[in-house]
């Protein structure tokens, strides 16, 4: 295993990962005061999450069905505000048991 | 390095901090944990998986590198894809540059944003008023921690856990987004509107022959910016509401012993 390679290669990583999160950060230190900006500004943290998610989730575990057993709790436990800390081991949970039945029934 | 420097007298924002982090950090703990497994699997010793997650503290683009490691990609090929895969930080790190204290100096702006990930940027943009670096820093470090731990546990016990164990624990990322947009989704329409537009412009990405191509890097940046864009100009934030928002950002002691 050639570790200068793999570690020249992390150093690129870190480098790539860090520069888009400090140079903005770094560069507008002053408030933007135009409306437009700043209410697309508002809206980014929930979009970019959004994009993220869907539909990707579908497409996390082992099986289509599985997956969607497991988003449809997150969604339903996020509605009623269960918080992160149940939401995601519960949907692991749902995801478990049913790729457990799947395989039972033969589908997986 | 954050902690160090608020040593000598810890403000009660950075123990807020960590407590909020808390939830972030136990959600990165299985999937840090994931890609623990797949570097040793892979056969890359322990140390490296560590090490790439401590020095990265992103998920999406470090899983790409790593596997472009692994499949022995050009360095040119992991810097593109992996930047590519981070270019919504750039969105997001400017989104949060209007948020935080306007007063944070050059040097902690530098530190603090090397822990602007997903999460811990929704979580402080949650905030009321503006962020203060202190409470940004103990919102970075339990998270920090829960990666890192979770790396190592997860490079430790890679081949111990059954496959279907693992495939569960892919979906637990996703449900940390879900619990993070959905709240606040129910009670103001205008970010409803936002979650909706970009799903199913990414949706329309996914499922469109030709579109299908485009690396996931560019269709969140793509997706964001048109929901965001759309939504800014029919649900433009109230100037007032910013006022009231200022003027209770006035009270911090109120607020940290909230």
């Amino acid at each position: 295993m050639n570790y200068t390679r793999i570690l020249l290669a992390i150093l690129v990583m870190a480098l790539v990962t860090y520069l888009p999160r400090m140079l903005p950060l770094a560069i507008f230190q002053k408030k933007i005061q135009n409306r437009f900006v700043k209410s697309f500004l508002a809206y980014v943290p929930y979009a970019v999450l959004a994009a993220m998610t869907f539909p990707e989730i579908l497409y996390s575990t082992s099986h289509l069905l599985s997956a969607a057993a497991g988003m449809l709790v997150a969604l339903v436990l996020a509605y009623f505000n269960k918080g992160l800390l149940n939401l995601a081991p519960c949907s692991s949970a749902v995801v478990f048991v049913t790729e457990q039945g799947l395989k039972w029934m033969g589908m997986l | 390095m954050a902690a160090e420097k608020t040593a000598r007298r810890v403000p009660p924002a950075f123990f807020r901090g960590m407590k909020d982090g808390l939830p972030i950090c136990l959600g990165y703990l299985s999937v840090s944990f994931t890609f623990g497994m797949m570097t040793t699997e892979n056969g890359l010793p322990i140390w490296v998986g560590v090490l790439i997650s401590m020095s990265n503290f992103t998920s999406a683009g470090q899983f790409a590198g790593t596997e472009l490691i692994l499949s022995g990609g050009m360095f040119l090929e992991i810097a593109v894809t992996t930047f590519i895969i981070n270019i919504r930080y750039m969105l997001m790190s400017l989104s949060l540059s209007q948020k935080i204290d306007p007063n944070m100096t050059t040097l902690e702006r530098c530190i603090l944003s090397f822990g602007n990930t997903d999460e811990i940027f929704a979580v402080a943009m949650q905030q009321r008023g503006s962020v203060h670096a202190s409470y940004l820093a103990g919102l970075i470090l339990t998270p920090y921690l829960g990666w890192t731990v979770g790396t190592l546990l997860g490079a430790s016990a890679a081949g111990i856990l059954p496959l279907t164990v693992r495939s569960a624990l892919g979906i637990a990322i996703y449900g940390m987004f879900i619990a993070i947009i959905v709240p606040p989704a129910r009670s103001v329409k205008p970010v409803a509107v936002t979650i909706l537009t970009a799903a199913a412009l990414s949706c329309v990405f996914r499922y469109t022959p030709g579109l299908d191509g485009v690396s996931s890097g560019w269709v969140i940046i793509v997706c964001a910016v048109i929901a965001s864009a759309l939504s800014a100009l029919r649900y433009p934030v109230d100037e007032e509401e910013e006022k009231q928002k200022e003027h209770d950002c006035g009270h911090p002691e109120e607020e940290a012993g909230r």
